[in-house]
């Protein structure tokens, strides 16, 4: 057998036979990699003792791509950041050009965009869930999520047509308005929701062999959490009640009733929980928001299609599914964008994983990446 | 002369039946995955997709046959049958009518313990031979998790031998009684959990754990004999359950006569399909997991199941 | 709180850093030199801002303009923290050692646009290839696979 010799640390074991350190290279086509990500994993038997992400495999360039695009056609490679929930980066980037050119967005619009949201993270956890648990081998629960995933996604595509890269939120408002008896089957969803998570909950977080490898896994103390930078249900796991929606309210949040799950072990186990419990606030939220919402137009009136914003710099950020989504414009004046900078919660989470993974088995590398839920679009832009 | 030809008949019927049981445990693996998940399952390839698992074999003997650059290329090729032939040879003691085996060896079940758990070998040397890092480590794993598992299922089967009073499986079966099932009922559990173990199936599929160690040992195999990988767990699966079925439930008893067969092969398949319930079901144990609830839980039931049978015994 | 009530409370503590702040789109900013960065960023810290959100550059011609986005949990407010490097050596301090989430967008500011962070303990490239030549995020990059937009708009 040969394996790379020289990069691996030789030492000798107490009764003097020379251990060697394993050096596994997990990725960068891996099954549990969520995408394509190389960990460059040491072992010492299983025991991971040093574990490196290796990142950039997905790298297309976007904030490149954004300095000689207009403001309008940015919207489409926001999409592509993060695939599992392309209406917050839409959103996100939206939010940063409205304030950057000023722009009153109608108050209908808001909460389509609230709704769309809610749903898109639904469905962000169900793929986190489903995935995490096929990570350890649970097929069933995966493709119970996905089910779940399945019914959002096909209101999104009677929605604007798309199932995947939805290009819904433009710069002062949405593309399409609501069709016909799409609430009602919201609303339909956000019922039997409820119910499928009780289902999943039993299933998979009731398991004994479920809890037993996710429970003391990964564990993140509170005090790194907020020091590197975590943000989403990666730092309320850990106990940090830091959420967006309800510390830095934007949009027609403050008119909603609901709370902010926190864990406090910061364990996989707690931030596969909130994960859980977060779609039954969204719920909530979609109910509330499909209740207030009031006619009108969908788009700001008069709304030029070239969007020539005055020189300055604006950010604007908001929650995601993954955590804090900041989008940083500078514009010099003129129709393109001077610099796009996605702040990519995906990005500052995985920073984690060498933190977290360390002292664990590689059985448990796979499930501490899996409970930071990376996407790589988001995270390689 | 009439030995090797029994022999030849033998080997070819004992082959088929492999081969048929490693089908219809496919198909039936698929089907049942598939109700779990509320999907259907192979149903385009034939009626209720019956040919599909014909076409996947063809499939599967047309691709090619690749050895990587890095593997030991002798030892890779023959590893699979190093995993295969011990399984199917444990096929030949399991009493298959009430009064008969293909072949009636007076120490039988311990040809069935034994002979099996040799396609440990293969495990590592398939593993170790193909050169690659993660098939090494599921190699590594798949060693000590057959060897830990050997223990608690031989002292779960012990308990049914001390019973009988026999080491002849044809012996067992027909001193079988019903409240057996009741008496050895932990040890029915520990040989249950542990022949999955045995098996590497799900939950315990450590060795191979598509999500951490891509296929662990069989990693680099392709074409036929990863299939005969296939062939060797859907083969250990079919005698476990049969095992099972005729050791532990003395199905083989239940209908008079050869009737018996009727409610043997009922039992086979519940017990084969039950392990397909729990594989996806369950997710995957950790290999400490493992390791504890072989040594620290399933071992100590065992010998509680050793103590109550010896402790009823002498009032029989 | 808001953005004036910051700029009172950061008077109150920071008298030198308060000619600095300014608001610009309803967001404090505070822009000092290099040289200060780090001071001031760990003025900032003791201050309540807990949270390095964001960091980046903006290639601003002459300069290149770094930017941190700090974020207080305590106050839910925001503030950007910027500084001009020269483009010929581009050279600042890290600010690792107060908030490690500085790790990864450092190395990326590094990777983007090559300005050297010192007393970053890992200064590599992150998303690209260790090979690669040029900084892709200065608006001067070109490379033979780059297709531009024609500027029809």
């Amino acid at each position: 057998m040969t394996l790379e010799v020289e990069s691996r640390k030789e030492t000798l074991a107490e009764d003097g036979l020379p251990v060697e350190e394993l050096v596994v290279n997990v990725g960068p086509s891996h099954p549990s990699t969520h995408g394509v990500c190389r960990v460059i994993v040491h072992l010492d038997g299983e025991i991971v003792t040093r574990a490196e992400p290796v990142i950039g495999y997905l790298h297309r360039g976007i904030e490149k791509m954004c300095e000689n695009r207009t403001y309008l056609q940015v919207v489409p490679l926001t999409d592509r950041l993060d695939y599992v929930g392309s209406m917050y980066a839409n959103w996100a980037y939206c939010r940063a050009v409205e304030r950057l050119a000023g722009i009153r967005v109608p108050e209908r619009a808001e909460y389509l965009r609230v709704i769309v949201c809610e749903m898109q993270r639904i469905a962000s956890h169900m793929m986190s869930l489903g995935s995490a648990a096929a990570d350890t081998g649970a097929a069933t629960m995966f493709i119970y999520a996905f089910d779940e995933r399945e019914t959002i996604v096909e209101l999104f595509e009677d929605l604007c047509g798309a199932r995947l890269t939805y290009n819904y939120v433009r710069p002062g408002g949405v593309s399409f308005d609501i069709p016909e008896g799409w609430t009602d089957r919201l609303l339909e969803f956000c019922r039997t929701h409820r119910v499928a998570l009780r289902e999943m909950d039993k299933l998979w977080f009731g398991n004994v062999i479920a809890r037993g490898r996710m429970k003391g896994i990964g564990v993140l103390a509170a005090d790194d959490a907020v020091a590197w930078g975590a943000s989403g249900p990666v730092a309320r796991g850990s106990g940090v009640n830091w959420d967006l929606r309800k510390h830095d309210p934007y949009s027609v949040y403050p008119r909603f009733d609901f709370d902010i799950p926190t864990g406090s072990a910061g364990d996989v186990y707690d931030r596969a929980r909130v994960r859980l419990y977060e779609c039954y606030e969204s719920c909530r939220i979609i109910e509330q928001a499909v209740a207030q919402m009031p006619g009108g137009p969908i788009k700001a009136e008069g709304l030029q299609r070239l969007i020539a914003p005055r020189p300055g710099d604006a950010y604007d950020h908001i929650e995601s599914a993954r955590g804090s989504l900041g989008v940083y414009i500078v514009s010099e004046g003129g129709p393109r964008p001077h610099r796009v900078k996605f702040r990519s919660p995906a990005f500052c989470n995985l920073a984690l994983l060498p933190l977290i993974a360390e002292g664990h088995m590689l059985s448990d590398l796979v499930v501490c990446l899996g409970s930071l839920d990376p996407v790589f679009g988001e995270v390689d832009r | 002369m009439s030995g090797l030809l029994g022999g030849i008949v033998f080997g070819l019927v004992g082959g088929v039946a492999i081969a048929l049981s490693t089908m219809v445990g496919v198909y039936g693996e698929r089907k049942i995955a598939a109700k779990i998940q509320r999907r259907f399952g192979p149903q385009e390839t034939g009626p209720y997709g019956l040919l599909q698992l014909p076409a996947d074999t063809l499939k599967m003997i047309l691709k090619e046959d690749i050895t990587p650059r890095q593997a030991d290329a002798r030892i890779f090729k023959i590893a699979p049958y190093f995993v295969f032939v011990p399984i199917a040879m444990g096929l030949v003691v399991i009493p298959v009518a009430a009064g008969w085996a293909a072949l009636d060896s007076s120490i039988g079940i311990l040809f069935f313990l034994a002979v099996p758990s040799l396609s440990v070998l293969g495990i590592l040397i398939a593993g170790w031979s193909s050169g690659n890092t993660y098939a090494t480590i599921g190699g590594m794993r798949g060693a000590a998790q057959m060897i830990s598992y050997e223990l608690p299922r031989t002292l779960s089967v012990l308990a049914v031998v001390i019973l009988a009073g026999s080491l002849r499986p044809v012996d067992v079966v027909q001193a079988w009684r019903w409240w057996w099932i009741p008496l050895n009922f932990i040890g029915i559990v520990v040989y249950y959990i542990s022949s999955i173990a045995e098996l590497n199936r799900g939950p315990f599929d450590i060795p191979e754990s598509e999500s951490e160690l891509v296929a662990g040992y069989f990693a680099d195999y392709a074409g036929i004999r990863w299939g005969i990988f296939m062939m060797s767990e859907y083969g250990g699966m079919l005698a476990a359950s049969l095992f099972g079925a005729a050791i532990f439930l003395g199905t083989l008893t239940w209908l008079p006569g050869p009737f018996g067969i009727i409610t043997f092969l009922l039992g086979t398949g519940v017990i084969g399909s039950s392990m397909i319930w729990v594989k996806w079901t369950f997710p995957r144990m950790r290999p400490d997991q493992l390791m504890t609830t072989a040594w620290k839980v399933l071992t100590p039931l065992a010998l509680v199941q050793l103590v109550i049978v010896g402790v009823v015994v002498p009032w029989l | 709180m808001n953005i004036t009530e910051l700029r009172d409370h950061l008077c109150e503590q920071h008298p030198d850093l308060c000619p600095l702040f300014s608001i610009e789109f309803g967001d404090g900013v505070l822009s000092v030199s290099c040289d200060k960065l780090y001071e001031a960023a760990s003025g900032l810290r003791d201050l309540g801002f807990d949270r390095l959100g964001m960091a980046t550059a903006v290639d601003r011609g002459e300069t290149f303009e770094v930017v941190y986005r700090l974020t207080s949990r305590s106050m839910s407010v925001g503030i950007f923290l910027k500084c001009h490097v020269p483009r010929d050596a581009p050279k600042t301090n890290s600010l690792f050692p107060l908030w490690p989430a500085a790790l990864w967008q450092e190395r990326e500011i590094f990777d983007m646009f090559g300005i050297d962070f010192e007393g970053h303990p890992d200064m590599r490239r992150i998303l690209l290839p260790d090979d690669w030549v040029g900084h892709p995020l200065r608006r001067d990059y070109t490379d033979d696979r780059m297709i531009r937009r024609p500027d029809y708009i």
